[in-house]
């Protein structure tokens, strides 16, 4: 479903994003992981039209979507909710999500019936399917940090994504809140059929619902694959897992 | 200026020198509005205030000391230094609790004070205009190509490059310069670096006003000195600022030299229209490289 | 229950409004056409600025460029008035798509600065466009339609054409539209994250607004007769800002009151000294220091902490 071959990107000499490889096919579950700074929200920027690459290409679906802007890459599909909590402060929690499906139904400009008439079913299964029902109108301030994180999942849901992309979607999150959140990914997985895309530091997440993994170390690919083809992978776990031996072959 | 135009004969290279010498009073006006806001971020639209400021108390010190050459050199002396006092009071003050907020606050901070000069000046100074006459050194005129050229204005060429020469002394040889160029990157990590930001921003803002004073100063001599004279020129200071890049000296020189060029010929080729030369020269410059011609320091 | 409470007050203020012009003298009577022309212009500005988040330094252009346009149509061009009507904000919305189409592609600061520029542009042209503008003069003495030429008729004509030009922004703001410039405003990048043409919203912002200053152009011109170039200089959008954020930038009705207050300062300052533009600087550096949300944004945070006290205790 999508494929990114040899994609580069530099901020002034720094070379963020290596000649990266990345494929995920329809329904999967893929993991991008990686030490601090290998480039993992880089490339996800890159991916969805936030930055442009310096080189390489992207295909969704076979289509070529290299340096579309971000608008446009949600339009084909493609969503994505954010590493640090990047949500819209003055409105509500239903506002927010009300919002993104205002955009993905390209009712922007309608400049005559009042907002809150509309979409207000769409709105309410998302927050439903996500567990935010009973907080719709909170500000966003009042929520918890993982409340927020989740609603950042659910603004991107609006978007009604046939690819969904997470960055760090459990970060901070408490051991209760980081379990709600697994068994949310692995919905949206089975129910709405979404493929999904994330990157994550807590390891035992990534290798219990991870259909494949991909390894990123300074801005490039090191290895895609199983998870217990990665868990072996000698380079692997050197630079990450810490060289011991998980391996049990 | 209009002796100047009764001395000067009415070829285009005294015109387009002419234009020059006012240019550098524009230039040296801009640099300390470029540094403000290439280094602080701070729009300071005030900036014109602290001119006429400055021009109105080049008028009081020279009248003290006996409007000679003495009280000239007294006046420009001593005036952008009492502007420079003035932008320290008002930094310790008030801008520096505000550096945190949005863009706009500080743009609309910096107009109260416009306003309140403004009015100030009036207060101490009255409503009628005033004259610095020139002192008899300046007087006359010196051939150049053959036409006689102002002395005075030739004193503003040479003081031009002088002023740009040392600013850019002070911004990339000092290490107060380095410090201050890379605080107006990043003040947070100049801070983590355990160096006093606060401290360099004052000095920064108040060397910017300083050369506001200063050209208020220089102008003095040679403009009827008035109110409304901030009005026009902080929108040609700012319009040079932008087009010549944000924080960059070089670019406020060749901003201001665009400018001055372009309003001369224009008053040459269209009288009527003249001063819309200049507006247009800036927004063309904006559409090719909006971020202004030369590298700016955000 | 807060439907129906505000559709009560605003009949009430409607009702206060319409009999003005009975009760006080003829000078109340412009001074208050005045204040809700200015506040309209306001208003127009803060749809872009506080709602849309887009610095609109030189607003002020829209409202010279709608008013000249009708002036000029009427006396120059011999149209008919009410045609001119329409014509003076047409041409200020061309103007700001002309001018959103050159600006829109920079961000907050440099935005604004080419704005400024460009609107400097306009108003050095009709600054000296003598023969067609007036030049530093302005043209005085249009003639307007018999029915809205008195005092009186003038007052009704700025009253309606203001409650109008206000309801249609509220239907705006609480449009799609509306929702989705208010995201831009808080969060450009997550707007464009979830699919929305940011420029393309900003452009139409700016348009609106423009607009609607025009439209209190035209209505200046009706309740003063005159035009001159002061209306597009950059110190008038800079006082307009000063209104909105004095009322609040946030609200609606916001601006409308900044330019009260101004307004009403101004007329009652400068009877007593020539130091008006200090008092301004000084209400501007109190309101910047100690009431950044504005009059209404600091009333509304009051209530709100009160209503969130009631659902906690």
């Amino acid at each position: 479903m999508l494929e990114v071959r040899n994609i580069s990107k530099s901020f002034s000499g720094f070379k963020a994003v290596n000649k990266a490889e990345l494929d995920v096919k329809q329904g999967e579950i893929v993991a991008v992981i990686g030490p601090n700074g290998a480039g993992k929200t880089t490339l996800f920027n890159l991916i969805t039209g936030i930055l442009k690459p310096d080189e390489g290409k992207v295909l969704f679906k076979g289509e070529e979507i290299t340096g579309l802007p971000a608008y446009k890459t949600c339009r084909k599909g493609i969503t994505r909710s954010f590493q640090v909590v990047n949500v819209f402060s003055r409105l509500s929690v239903f506002e927010n999500v009300r919002i993104s499906v205002l955009a993905q139904q390209q009712k922007t400009f309608n400049l005559f019936t009042p907002s809150r008439n509309l979409v207000n079913k769409e709105t309410t299964d998302i927050l439903e399917s996500v567990g935010l029902m009973g907080k719709g109108e909170s500000v966003c301030g009042a929520l918890s940090h993982g409340d927020r994180k989740v609603l950042e999942i659910a603004i991107a849901l609006g978007g009604k994504p046939e690819l969904l992309i997470l960055d760090e979607p459990t970060a901070g999150m408490s051991p209760e809140e980081t379990t709600r959140c697994i068994d949310l990914i692995n919905q949206l997985s089975k129910n709405l059929g979404l493929t999904i895309l994330f990157c994550e530091h807590d390891m035992e997440l990534v290798f219990a619902i991870a259909h494949r993994i991909m390894v990123m170390v300074r801005g490039a690919t090191i290895i895609q694959g199983l998870p217990d083809e990665v868990r072996c992978n000698q380079q692997v776990q050197d630079a990450y897992l810490g060289g011991s031996d998980v391996c049990s072959v | 200026m209009d002796f100047i135009a009764a001395i000067c004969s009415p070829g285009m290279l005294c015109q387009v020198l002419v234009g020059l010498s006012r240019t550098v009073i524009l230039f040296i006006v801009a640099s300390g509005l470029s540094l403000i806001l290439g280094v602080l971020r701070i729009p300071n639209i005030a900036h014109g205030s602290l001119y006429m400021i400055g021009a109105f108390m080049t008028f009081t010190v020279s009248t003290a000391f006996g409007a000679g050459i003495k009280g000239y050199w007294m006046a420009v002396l001593l005036a952008p230094i009492f502007v420079a006092l003035i932008s320290f009071i008002i930094e310790r003050g008030i801008f520096r609790r505000l550096y945190e907020r949005e863009h706009i606050m500080l743009f609309l901070l910096t107009f109260a004070f416009a306003l309140i000069f403004g009015d100030l000046v009036k207060l101490v100074w009255g409503a009628e205009y005033r004259t610095v006459s020139m002192p008899r050194f300046f007087q006359g005129s010196i051939p150049i190509f053959g036409l006689p050229f102002p002395i005075y204005n030739f004193f503003l060429l040479l003081m031009g490059p002088l002023v740009a020469v040392v600013l850019w002394l002070l911004v990339n040889k000092t290490k107060m310069g380095k410090i201050s160029k890379a605080a107006a990157v990043d003040r947070e990590m100049v801070a983590a670096v355990g160096v006093n930001v606060s401290l360099v921003f004052c000095i920064v803002f108040v060397i910017g006003c300083y050369l506001a004073g200063l050209g208020g100063a220089l102008v003095a001599p040679i403009v009827n000195v008035t109110l409304g004279m901030d009005h026009t020129l902080i929108m040609e200071a700012f319009l040079i600022v932008i087009m010549g890049g944000l924080g960059n000296i070089w670019g406020a020189l060749f901003g201001a030299l665009i400018f001055g060029i372009t309003q001369s010929l224009g008053i040459l080729v269209w009288p009527k229209f003249g001063i819309v030369f200049p507006y247009a020269a800036v927004i063309v410059v904006l559409l090719f490289r909006p971020t202004g011609l030369l590298k700016s320091t955000w | 229950m807060g439907e129906k409470k505000a559709v009560v007050i605003l009949l009430i203020v409607a009702a206060l409004f319409a009999v003005v012009p009975f009760g006080l003298p003829r000078f109340y009577v412009y001074l208050i056409a005045l204040i809700v022309t200015t506040g309209l212009l306001s208003t127009s500005l803060n749809f872009a600025l506080g709602f849309g988040g887009i610095y609109q330094l030189h607003h002020a252009v829209f409202y010279g460029v709608g008013a000249y346009g009708a002036a000029v149509a009427i006396t120059k061009l011999g149209y008919n008035p009410w045609l001119s009507f329409i014509i003076g904000p047409l041409i200020a919305a061309l103007l700001s798509v002309i001018m959103g189409l050159i600006c829109v592609r920079l961000s907050k600061l440099y935005f604004g600065m080419l704005q400024i520029s460009l609107g400097s542009l306009v108003w050095a042209v009709v600054y000296r466009w003598y023969s067609f503008t007036g030049g530093d003069d302005g043209i005085h003495g249009i003639p307007v339609p018999e029915i809205i030429a008195s005092p009186e008729g003038s007052y009704y004509f700025a009253m309606i054409v203001a409650a109008l030009s206000l309801y249609c922004m509220y239907r705006l703001l609480n449009s799609p539209f509306g929702s989705t410039l208010q995201g831009i405003r808080d969060n450009a990048v997550r707007s464009e994250a979830i699919g929305v043409n940011v420029r393309r919203h900003q452009l139409a912002a700016m348009v609106i607004a423009g607009f609607f200053a025009g439209v209190a152009g035209v209505m200046f011109v009706v309740v003063d007769n005159s035009v001159f170039p002061d209306m597009m200089f950059w110190t008038l959008s800079m006082e307009i800002t000063i209104m909105a954020l004095l009322g609040g930038w946030f609200t609606l009705l916001g601006p409308m009151l900044g330019a009260a207050v101004i307004v009403a300062l101004r007329t009652f300052v400068a009877a007593y000294t020539e130091y008006w533009t200090l008092a301004l600087g000084v209400v501007c550096m109190v309101v910047i220091l100690f009431l950044p949300e504005g009059i209404l944004g600091y009333v509304q945070k009051i209530s709100k902490k009160r209503a969130s006290a009631y659902d906690r205790g």
